[in-house]
């Protein structure tokens, strides 16, 4: 088998047994890797009722067929298990050089389950694998784990996945940061590294890479490596994800003061434009990319002089006009905080801003806040708060460590309302009310509010539709995207580079080089379609139902008040339409469960079907 | 005697991708294995990063450090590893101060880029997607700076 190395390891962190399996060819084309393989796991070894943080979560990290060839931006890896932020599916996807090394080194993925007696990392040196001690880095940020492993098996080239001591602290916003700036962000993996005592993964591999047809598919990444420079990736190399900020802003989308308008006065302050001319020392580029958009912010004067770290739109917004911030220099000393100590940023915004309009509407006091004056705008608060949510520290700390949703059930008084959430995940950079088939899209999400699976703000923001209502039609404008994300999420390759293929077929014909099997786009958009419907099973058998696809109460009983889309609000009749349109179109029926016959037609377990 | 030429890294260019480490073994090595790539990339955390290969030194010490005479100059200034004679015992790696030198852990000898001696260009230049890499001389990229410099200047009094 082409593209895969075929094996992968199981870890028991309880008794500390290390085995080797077969990946079968026959659930590598089924599920394709990353994506797919996390569902496929996660379906067939999370025990019914496991609680998340228990040692019976299973902890699994995949790569895809193409991780460690030179497919542009291929050299990445997804983590998934039970989720301890929403119950359901959870998994992040990562890039840097984890998913390369992992392959070199000879193994596909890497499932962990148990729990450790005392901390622990697990090295991976080709064929050699231990579970070592990791007592030492206890207590260390991810930075600095990175580097102490590094030192302590003497090779600068290893690559490390660390947890932060957010993440030995277990909170549900802890997330795990690999080759300094990249992490598995999303629904709380950190956590799970957390509660089985297992603070890092390190890998080393020098062994070789094996795909169908080298020639061929070099020949094609040289075409591709000039899409990648071309127009198609412009927006991702010159100005990086922080352009949105002024384009959302112009359209009224921009999430301002926990969501509640879509324009900010000071965009210009916090646009990429002025990011690029005033913070940004280097853009770099992971392994194996072309495009290079990661940013690398330096704060030059003031309190946090000195800070250096990566910033993206996401993290950005939502720590910065979503808490009426408009300073970089706080913006980035908070994405450093979130890096070095462990907790996904666009949750910790979405918190830290719900944390605010609880403190401006007088539910929580200076008191509640340990004398933290936790208005919108103030900056040095919103650094405050999040260094605090990070440590678990005081009772701000305590309040809203494990997310938005969970500080309102113990906050209590309605103040769930305007808790920015879908499946108990914070809502990511995009408003709710003015780009509603966006909304449509993170509210249907398996792992919970989420613009990275279906990508269905574009055609919002393209104005293919009408942005302030909704209608039927659009659940299948999401379900296509789902269908074509599973796979781009289960190859692994960066969705930066999907606007370098001008067809599926092209996609498909990566995957063809790289495996050797005939997958045309048909079979592709299939499987996208099977694994799709395999995560669903896993939310399913956790309890999911239609009342768990909906945005938050905000979307449909307050009115945004703004100079461009005053008033925008969601009509809840045209969202459940639009909710059933989405159901059809995946042959799902009214509560959101698929048909026996189809899940048959798919090849899956019929069991959950109605 | 023609000006000698060696591959230039821009490290203001280079973001760090390592696709000239990936192509490096793709062409020299028929496989995908960046740890068997003739030019290495370094990062320095967090924003300093370099490819660097054999620099063709004037005087190259990993020639004089080899007990077995293994390491050969050649007429074009880079260095040929005898097969037969190099027991891979790492003298060589130690003396280069570049870092140009490595090791082949499969075949237990030493390898250093031979500049893709049959082509006009690397094919890791060739290949760098940012242009940062470059097959150049050192006389022409001193002048390359001047000129640099002088349009500055030149920029400046405008």
């Amino acid at each position: 088998m082409k593209g895969y190395t075929g094996k992968y390891l199981r870890v028991n962190l309880g008794n500390g047994e290390i085995k080797s399996e077969i990946l079968g060819e026959d659930v590598a084309r089924s599920f394709l890797g990353g994506y797919g393989l996390v569902a496929h796991t996660l379906y067939n070894e999370v025990p019914d009722g496991a609680d998340p943080l228990s040692p019976q979560n299973v902890l699994c990290l995949w790569t895809g067929p193409v991780a460690g060839t030179p497919v542009p931006v291929s050299s990445k890896y997804i983590m998934g298990a039970r989720s301890p932020a929403t119950g359901f599916i959870g998994f992040g996807i990562s890039s840097g050089g984890i998913g390369s090394e992992l392959k070199a080194a000879g193994w596909d993925g890497l499932i962990l389950t148990g729990r450790s007696e005392k901390p622990a990392y697990v090295f991976i040196q080709n064929g050699q694998v231990e579970i070592r001690d990791a007592s030492h880095l206890w207590g260390k940020t991810t930075w600095q784990t990175e580097e102490l492993i590094r030192e302590e098996l003497c090779d600068d080239e290893i690559r490390v996945s660390s947890i932060g001591p957010a993440g030995e602290l277990t909170t549900c916003l802890a997330n795990i940061t690999n080759d300094r700036n990249r992490q598995v962000g999303r629904s709380g993996m950190g956590a799970i590294m957390g509660s089985k005592n297992l603070k890092a993964i390190a890998i080393r591999g020098t062994g070789n890479v094996e795909v169908a047809h080298l020639d061929e598919l070099m020949e094609y990444c040289r075409d591709l490596y000039q899409r990648c420079r071309g127009p198609a990736t412009e927006k991702y190399r010159v100005l990086g994800t922080s352009a949105n900020v002024l384009v959302h802003n112009r359209l009224g989308c921009l999430p301002v003061n926990n969501f509640q308008k879509g324009t900010f006065d000071q965009a210009e302050a916090v646009s990429g434009e002025t990011m690029l001319a005033t913070m940004v020392k280097k853009i770099v580029a992971c392994p194996s990319c072309p495009i290079a958009c990661d940013h690398i912010n330096e704060v030059k004067d003031g309190p946090w002089k000195g800070t250096v770290a990566s910033v993206d739109y996401e993290s950005l917004e939502l720590l910065g006009p979503n808490c009426g911030v408009a300073d970089l220099n706080a913006i980035t000393k908070a994405v450093e905080l979130c890096d070095t100590l462990g907790i996904d940023t666009i949750s910790a915004g979405a918190t830290v801003s719900w944390a605010m309009e609880a403190y401006e509407t007088g539910l929580l006091t200076k008191e509640d806040c340990d004398g933290l004056d936790l208005r919108f705008g103030n900056a040095e608060a919103m650094v405050e708060a999040v260094r605090r949510m990070c440590l678990r520290e005081g009772n701000l700390g305590a309040l809203i460590a494990d997310g938005a949703a969970r500080a309102a059930e113990k906050l209590g008084q309605d103040s769930y309302k305007f808790a920015m959430v879908n499946k108990k995940l914070e809502w990511g950079a995009y408003s709710l009310r003015s780009l509603q088939t966006a909304t449509l899209g993170f509210a249907t999400s398996v792992r919970g509010a989420c613009y990275l699976r279906s990508g269905s703000y574009q055609v919002d923001i393209k104005g293919k539709v009408d942005r302030y209502h909704l209608d039927k039609t659009r659940g299948k404008v999401v379900s296509d995207g789902e269908n074509l994300y599973a796979i781009i999420d289960s190859m692994i390759i960066c969705k930066f580079t999907r606007g370098i293929y001008k067809t599926n077929d092209e996609i498909a014909k990566v995957i063809r080089l790289v495996t050797g099997w005939d997958m045309d786009a048909e079979e592709m958009i299939r499987t996208g379609e099977r694994i799709h419907n395999m995560a669903k099973l896993f939310n399913l058998r956790f309890g999911a139902s239609r009342k768990d696809d909906y945005p938050p109460p905000r979307a449909f009983e307050e009115k945004m008040y703004d100079e461009v889309s005053d008033g925008a609000i969601i009509n809840r009749a045209e969202y459940d339409e639009a909710l059933s349109g989405y159901y059809q179109a995946r042959r799902w029926n009214e509560e959101g469960i698929p048909t026996k016959t189809f899940l048959e037609e798919l090849g899956l377990d019929p069991g959950l079907g109605v | 005697m023609e000006a000698k030429k060696i591959i230039i890294c821009d490290t203001e260019k280079c973001a760090g991708c390592e696709i000239c480490e990936y192509v490096c073994s793709i062409f020299k090595e028929k496989t995908i294995n960046w740890s068997k790539s003739r030019i290495r990339h370094i990062r320095i955390e967090p924003t300093f990063d370099i490819a660097i290969a054999c620099r063709k030194c004037e005087s190259p010490v990993c020639i004089k450090a080899c007990p077995r005479d293994a390491v050969i100059g050649q007429e074009d200034g880079s260095i040929n590893i005898d097969k037969d004679k190099c027991n891979g015992c790492g003298w060589c790696i130690e003396a280069c101060k570049f870092g140009a030198l490595k090791l082949d852990w499969d075949k237990r000898r030493v390898f250093a880029c031979d500049f893709c001696t049959d082509l006009d260009q690397p094919k890791c230049v060739e290949f760098c997607p940012y242009d940062a890499l470059e097959f150049t001389t050192l006389d022409q990229v001193g002048l390359e700076s001047g000129k640099k410099a002088f349009k500055r200047v030149i920029e400046e009094l405008e």
